[in-house]
């Protein structure tokens, strides 16, 4: 391969599909032209430990975390041609000084060790400048189980502090907002929450102010972070500098057991981990989807979940005798709500479904209105104001799967009349599920006590549980698995984090049971495992053809065309495109 | 093979009968029997002999003044000469404590606390003693230095909820402890 003029370099292989060659520790691998050498190193599965660097933020490269040593072919004297070894690489003269690798980008031919003496020198004196300084604090601090200063300390630190002087005090237990506490002691100046502020959220409100050790992040004076994504910050700063206070000294985060689920606030469906210990829910955190929300969601999404210890939640089956609610056992009040029903004519019955809830509920609620021979099926719509950001103008999470699965352009568009039946005396019964009627529905006090009967799946005691002649105790969207299609039409699955409180079962169980106590079957026939009855779904309706819960990829399967983009990936991908950021 | 012929011992008529060995054995019995009577037995002081020979009549009579200082006895928390409660919740113990006896739930220090600087201590803090095992991980997991095992080892109690020792209790037999590592000082 000595002669390049009858072989095709390497270089030349490479660079017909856009790649470069790059050497990382001893190993030739290909990564497309403009690659950072951070991203490089990752895709040889080579750890860069790294605190500044976020691949959705800028890269201002000032933790010198990710020293590695480069190196690249020696330019050739004048009018002397590269050299080419038999394997047709060039030589790598290796610099004595270390580079950064979160804001350098890789070259033809160019040599990377991320070990090494030098390397680990370098890292061993960055630690040990981080940590001058830094309190003793870890047994009081959240991060703790999570920090990357401890296990970046444990990986590549020198083990021992030679630093005898009396440490620099600053703020602790700033209040920056009212979700966000501040300890500046612990801060290591990565600025990626100035960053995210800025760039990201478009508020900035973050800064440095002072110079050299006495430097310390703060809010601007008269300012407060209280955007509704600043909780993000908490999750990026690398050590406990920001926490939640939510979060604050509830648990250790190493007891915590996560599981990947979606958020069903809106119809954007963001990817979270939902952190339990028991069965309670302790926190709830973005989980990466970069095509449908990065890294983030908002406060109020994440700070507002159910939990099953929480007080309001139902826990049995509640039928109204004269007036007051009384527990009752499942076969009494499954067999009290069939009789019930077989009073009234199908016309005179009408099924309202939530658009909160997932697609196997949302097939049950068919199936039962099919069964009832009811016509009046219909979700209530929640229509709200996009933040511009990650919040969707579509109030509910799985409006798209209604669609899909009613067939049903607009599947919230018998309300109306469900609503003029129930005022004209035409509708005299309504089961309702996971809505509160009261809400968005439009249902008056009035209307529910016009009702002859009022069936309802609540999860918490409100006011539609409290007008209901019979309740059944539902789930919470953390105790539920199912799938959602999300307004731009990606096919989602949740995973449930605890079981329901009580007697409490998911919707899809209850609707089951009670399509059995009216029509009589033998309870056999009917689906048995929420993976059983996905699998109905799926052979049900062609979008969802072979995507049953298991089949469903972890970051979601596009089953729809809905026209929908969400704005805050589109500054994203701008920035992408504009080389702000690597994406 | 050599082979050793064993020869018995020839025993006089004296050794054949058994009885002068039984009145050797009786006088030996004999002779700490009026010892114990005279409360003089040998060893009784380091046993906490009751007085009556070696006995010692538990649990009024015990051995505790004996036990070393690194006996492992129920595990407890300690305040410190500040009269500081020293344990900040950080919920190490629990997490090594082998047959999870421990279970603790974090708080917070009010901001008009003296030591609203340590932000953090245990709201509740339990210790099941039918589950404990005394095997002391927890004290040496602790990096506050906040829970020792003490000498103490009769844990007794009618019920189960008896035996779980809460946090005022793992106060009341912690005591104060002295001379620990003063972490949170001025400088902290
Ligand atoms: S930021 Fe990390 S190293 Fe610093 S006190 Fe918190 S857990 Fe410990
Ligand atoms: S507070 Fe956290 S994220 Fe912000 S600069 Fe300090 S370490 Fe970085
Ligand atoms: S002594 Fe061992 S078993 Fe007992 S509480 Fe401590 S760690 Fe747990
Ligand atoms: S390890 Fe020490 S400081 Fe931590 S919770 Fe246990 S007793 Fe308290
Ligand atoms: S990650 Fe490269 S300098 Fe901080």
């Amino acid at each position: 391969m000595s002669d390049p003029t009858t072989t095709q370099l390497p270089k030349d292989l490479a660079a017909e599909n856009g790649m470069v060659n790059v050497q990382i520790d001893g190993h030739w691998i290909q990564v497309p032209r403009g690659t950072r050498m951070i991203e490089a190193c990752k895709i040889a599965e080579k750890e860069i430990p790294h605190y500044c660097y976020h691949s959705k933020l800028s890269s201002p490269g000032n933790c010198r975390m990710c020293l590695v040593q480069m190196g690249m072919p020696p330019r050739p004297a004048p009018g002397a041609e590269p050299e080419y070894n038999d394997d047709g690489y060039q030589e790598i003269g290796w610099m004595p000084r270390p580079v950064i690798s979160c804001a350098n980008t890789v070259a033809e031919n160019m040599g990377i060790r991320t070990s090494g003496e030098l390397v680990e020198k370098c890292r061993e004196g960055v630690m040990e400048f981080l940590l001058i300084n830094h309190p003793l604090d870890c047994p009081i601090c959240d991060q703790a189980g999570e920090c990357s200063l401890q296990e970046f300390s444990v990986g590549y630190g020198k083990g021992q502090s030679r630093f005898k002087e009396d440490k620099i005090k600053k703020p602790k237990n700033v209040k920056i907002g009212p979700r966000i506490r501040l300890d500046d002691e612990r801060c290591i100046m990565c600025s990626r929450c100035i960053r995210f502020m800025d760039e990201v959220a478009d508020e900035p409100v973050l800064g440095f102010s002072e110079r050299g050790t006495h430097t310390t992040v703060g809010i601007f004076p008269g300012k407060e972070l209280d955007n509704n994504y600043g909780l993000n910050t908490v999750d990026l700063c690398p050590v406990g500098a920001l926490t939640s206070n939510d979060f604050r000294f509830q648990m250790r985060t190493w007891f915590l057991k996560e599981t990947d689920s979606i958020d069903t606030h809106c119809g954007t469906g963001a990817n979270i981990t939902i952190w339990t210990r028991g069965n309670k829910i302790f926190r709830i955190t973005p989980r990466q989807n970069d095509e449908v929300n990065s890294c983030w969601m908002p406060d109020s999404h994440r700070l507002n979940y159910i939990c099953p210890t929480d007080e309001d939640r139902l826990t049995a089956c509640l039928i109204k005798a004269d007036g007051v609610h009384e527990e009752t056992c499942w076969e009494s009040a499954l067999e009290a709500a069939s009789e019930a029903l077989k009073q009234f004519d199908a016309s005179e019955i009408a099924i309202i479904a939530s658009g909160s809830q997932t697609n196997e509920e949302l097939f049950m609620m068919l199936t039962l209105a099919t069964e009832l021979g009811s016509e009046h099926l219909s979700i209530v719509a929640r229509d709200q104001a996009s933040d511009n950001m990650l919040i969707s103008s579509d109030g509910n999470a799985n409006s798209t799967g209604a669609k899909l699965i009613f067939q049903n352009s607009a599947p919230s568009s018998q309300l109306a009349n469900i609503l003029e039946g129930v005022r004209n005396g035409s509708i005299k019964a309504v089961i309702a599920a996971s809505e509160n009627l009261l809400e968005a529905a439009g249902f008056s006090n009035e209307d529910l006590e016009a009702l002859e009967l009022l069936i309802s799946i609540n999860s918490q005691a409100n006011a539609t549980a409290q007008a209901s002649d019979i309740v059944f105790p539902g789930a919470a969207p953390a105790e539920k698995r199912g799938s959602m299609v999300n307004i731009t039409g990606r096919l989602q699955r949740l995973n449930a984090a605890c079981i329901p409180p009580g007697d409490a079962r998911s919707d899809w169980e209850i609707i089951r049971d009670l399509i059995l106590s009216i029509s009589g079957e033998v309870a056999q026939e009917a689906p048995q495992s929420i993976d059983a009855l996905s699998k109905i779904l799926a052979s049900s309706i062609p979008e969802f053809e072979g995507k049953h819960l298991t089949a469903i990829s972890d970051l979601g399967d596009i089953v729809a065309e809905t026209g929908h983009s969400i704005p805050l990936l589109k500054r994203e991908a701008e920035r992408k495109a504009n080389g702000e950021i690597v994406g | 093979m050599a082979t050793i012929k064993v020869t018995r011992p020839k025993l006089s008529l004296l050794e054949k009968l058994y009885f002068p060995s039984i009145v050797k054995g009786m006088f030996v019995t004999f002779k700490h029997a009026v010892r114990s009577l005279r409360g003089k037995s040998i060893g009784g002081d380091s046993l906490n002999t009751s007085g009556l020979g070696v006995t010692m009549q538990y649990p009024e009579q015990k051995w505790d003044d004996h036990l070393p200082e690194y006996y492992r006895g129920v595990p407890t928390l300690v305040t410190d000469e500040q009269d500081r409660e020293r344990c900040v919740s950080c919920q190490l113990c629990e997490f090594i404590c082998p047959p999870k006896a421990i279970a603790i739930i974090p708080g917070e220090i009010d901001s008009d606390d003296p030591w609203a600087k340590v932000e953090k201590r245990p709201k509740e803090f339990d210790i099941d003693m039918t589950r404990c095992i005394y095997c002391g991980m927890c004290e040496e997991v602790c990096p506050e230095q906040a829970i020792f095992l003490r000498k103490d080892y009769a844990m007794t109690g009618l019920t189960r909820a008896d035996m779980v020792n809460d946090k005022k209790r793992l106060y009341e037999i912690g005591g104060v402890r002295t001379g620990l590592v003063n972490k949170w000082n001025d400088i902290k």
